[in-house]
């Protein structure tokens, strides 16, 4: 293998150095229960609440307004089932989303769907930004949350958050948005995005995984989702994950610090798609060319396959991730891909290419000498290829 | 649920045997659809009885690659009646198992030699009971069962 290229950072990230150093020392010798009343428990408490302070900081929240959970998909089970369940007992039913959430929102939407609840799954267009046309037709005096990312995990699509939560608001319904993919790609804070709720995850940003948040804003209720013994002021039982909530402290304030580089790293995704669809006949940029998360970069190559694509890339030592159904236990490719309008044919050849600080120029071009070949390669195998030539 | 391959899926996915077409072919079969993510496409060379060249192209993910490239290999140089009774269960043996959610990629190299076999006959004038098991195949636009089944 002459080099290795990492570029699967919306899956997960490399993990800090600076980070697990940060750790270390909540894995080893302080090791105390926050709760505990004694010297090894108020050591750990103090540092307990100095994370928790540093990460409102960053997010331009208050620390009350943190809360620390297990991942990204508990901040999203969370927030919805919370917020729907809270909004229930005040007559509210209806929760508005988009079709382009990640699994984790939209499996807890289908779960609410089950209790009962309403729930209004917004189009996107062909760039993936959610209908705000939709949101105004469909948002009642019964709506209880309105849930829509910040940035789209596959085809890094920036929602106008501001604007839908101003909406939310007007109707009297909670505003959540999911963070996850956006946190430490571009700037977030919860006072302009104006929402109630705000997950995020700690693996995106270069901690080991499991560790999550949620910011619930000051005043706003939501149900619990794990009761127990009173932590995180009672909404979020379980003893908190210290050595991981360090790390997350570590890591927002060095993703933060590192948001000036994302414009060399917008540089380079822009590098990476114009000589991708210079080189490649037949291929197409999914999602927008502008307002999309700087690392994010999404193409489909017709008459190939995704995951033949990622195993011949993987032998050539670079990581990626497709849309394909042949990539997950599912039938269908990407629901995001088809929600913007992409057939499924043409679905089943995208390539996520997803960028960090991490990735050169170098890795860039290497990327764009080994993916050529292997788009042809397989063309040269495939019967689609095969026909559209002949036909032409 | 594992979605790793073995060393032979991997092995046929990477040096896939028999890949091409053959311009001559004496049967030639397609199954499987885009919207689906696969489809592999068969051709046949058969003298007297005995199938002396097969060749195959196949769009979809290393699984169907790998099914294709084997089924090719377990048919080639075999009689007709072989490969009639080739089987997607041996294909999945011969590489060693697939995961449970690439089962149907056997299941079409199976139907591709059965189509193939299929579009031989027809072309020979013949009548035989895998015409009818072939068109069947064909006219149910191949829904294909994903469903996970325990071998």
């Amino acid at each position: 293998m002459e080099r290795y290229v990492y570029a699967d950072n919306a899956a997960t990230t490399a993990v800090s150095k600076e980070v697990v150093d940060a750790m270390m020392p909540y894995l080893t010798d302080k090791w105390g229960n926050p709760s505990s009343l004694h010297a090894k428990g108020r050591e750990a408490s103090v540092a307990l609440e100095d994370a928790r302070a540093r990460i409102a900081a960053c997010l331009g929240a208050d620390a009350k307004e943190i809360y620390f959970t297990s991942c990204g998909s508990e901040s999203d089970n969370w927030a919805l089932k919370g917020a729907a369940l809270a909004g229930k007992q005040k007559g509210r039913t209806h929760i508005i989303t988009s079709k382009i959430e990640h699994h984790a929102a939209l499996h807890a939407c289908a779960w609410l769907e089950k209790q009962g609840f309403t729930v209004t799954y917004l189009g996107v267009d062909t760039n993936g930004v959610v209908s705000i046309d939709e949101l105004k037709a469909a948002i009642s005096d019964k709506t209880a949350l309105v849930s829509v990312m910040l940035a789209n995990n596959e085809i890094g699509t920036i929602e106008p958050i501001a604007e839908i939560a101003k909406i939310a608001h007007e109707h009297g319904a909670l505003m959540f948005t999911d963070a996850v993919q956006a946190i430490g790609n571009i700037p977030v804070n919860v006072k302009e995005l104006g929402v109630d709720m705000l997950a995020l995850s700690g693996h995106k940003i270069h901690t080991p995984k499991g560790i999550g948040a949620l910011y619930i804003k000051k005043g706003v209720r939501i149900d619990n989702l794990v009761d127990g013994g009173g932590q995180e002021r009672g909404k979020r039982g379980g003893t908190e994950n210290l050595p991981y909530i360090v790390g997350l402290a570590t890591a927002i304030e060095r993703a933060y610090a590192r948001l000036p580089e994302m414009e060399r790293v917008r540089e380079l995704r822009n590098y990476l798609i114009d000589n991708i669809l210079a080189a490649i006949p037949h291929s197409t940029l999914n999602g927008p060319r502008e307002g999309r998360l700087p690392g994010n970069v999404n193409i489909g190559f017709e008459y190939i396959e995704g995951e033949s694509m990622l195993l011949l890339l993987d032998f050539e030592g670079i990581a990626a991730s497709t849309g394909s159904a042949c990539s997950s236990a599912s039938l269908d490719p990407s629901h995001v891909l088809l929600a913007i309008g992409v057939p499924h044919e043409r679905a089943h050849g995208s390539l996520r290419l997803s960028i960090s600080t991490d990735t050169t120029k170098e890795d860039a071009d290497y990327i764009l000498e080994k993916l050529p070949p292997i788009v042809q390669r397989l063309r040269d195998m495939s019967p689609l290829y095969e026909e559209a030539m002949q036909a032409k | 649920m594992s979605m790793l391959y073995s060393e032979q899926v991997m092995d046929h996915f990477t040096h896939p045997r028999n890949v091409g077409v053959i311009e001559d072919a004496d049967g030639i079969g397609e199954i499987g659809n885009a919207k689906c993510g696969d489809i592999m496409k068969m051709y046949l060379k058969i003298e007297n009885g005995i199938i002396v060249d097969v060749k195959f192209k196949t769009f979809g993910c290393g699984a169907a690659v790998a099914t294709s490239s084997m089924a090719t290999e377990m048919i080639k140089g075999k009689s007709v009646d072989d490969a009639l009774a080739l089987t997607n269960k041996a294909v999945i043996e011969a590489l060693g198992g697939l995961p449970a959610v690439k089962i149907h990629c056997s299941v079409l190299a199976e139907e591709a030699v059965k189509c193939a076999l299929a579009d031989y006959y027809k072309k020979q004038g013949i009548d035989h009971p895998v015409i009818a098991e072939a068109e069947a195949l064909l006219g149910a636009d191949h829904d294909h069962e994903h469903e996970v089944t325990e071998e």
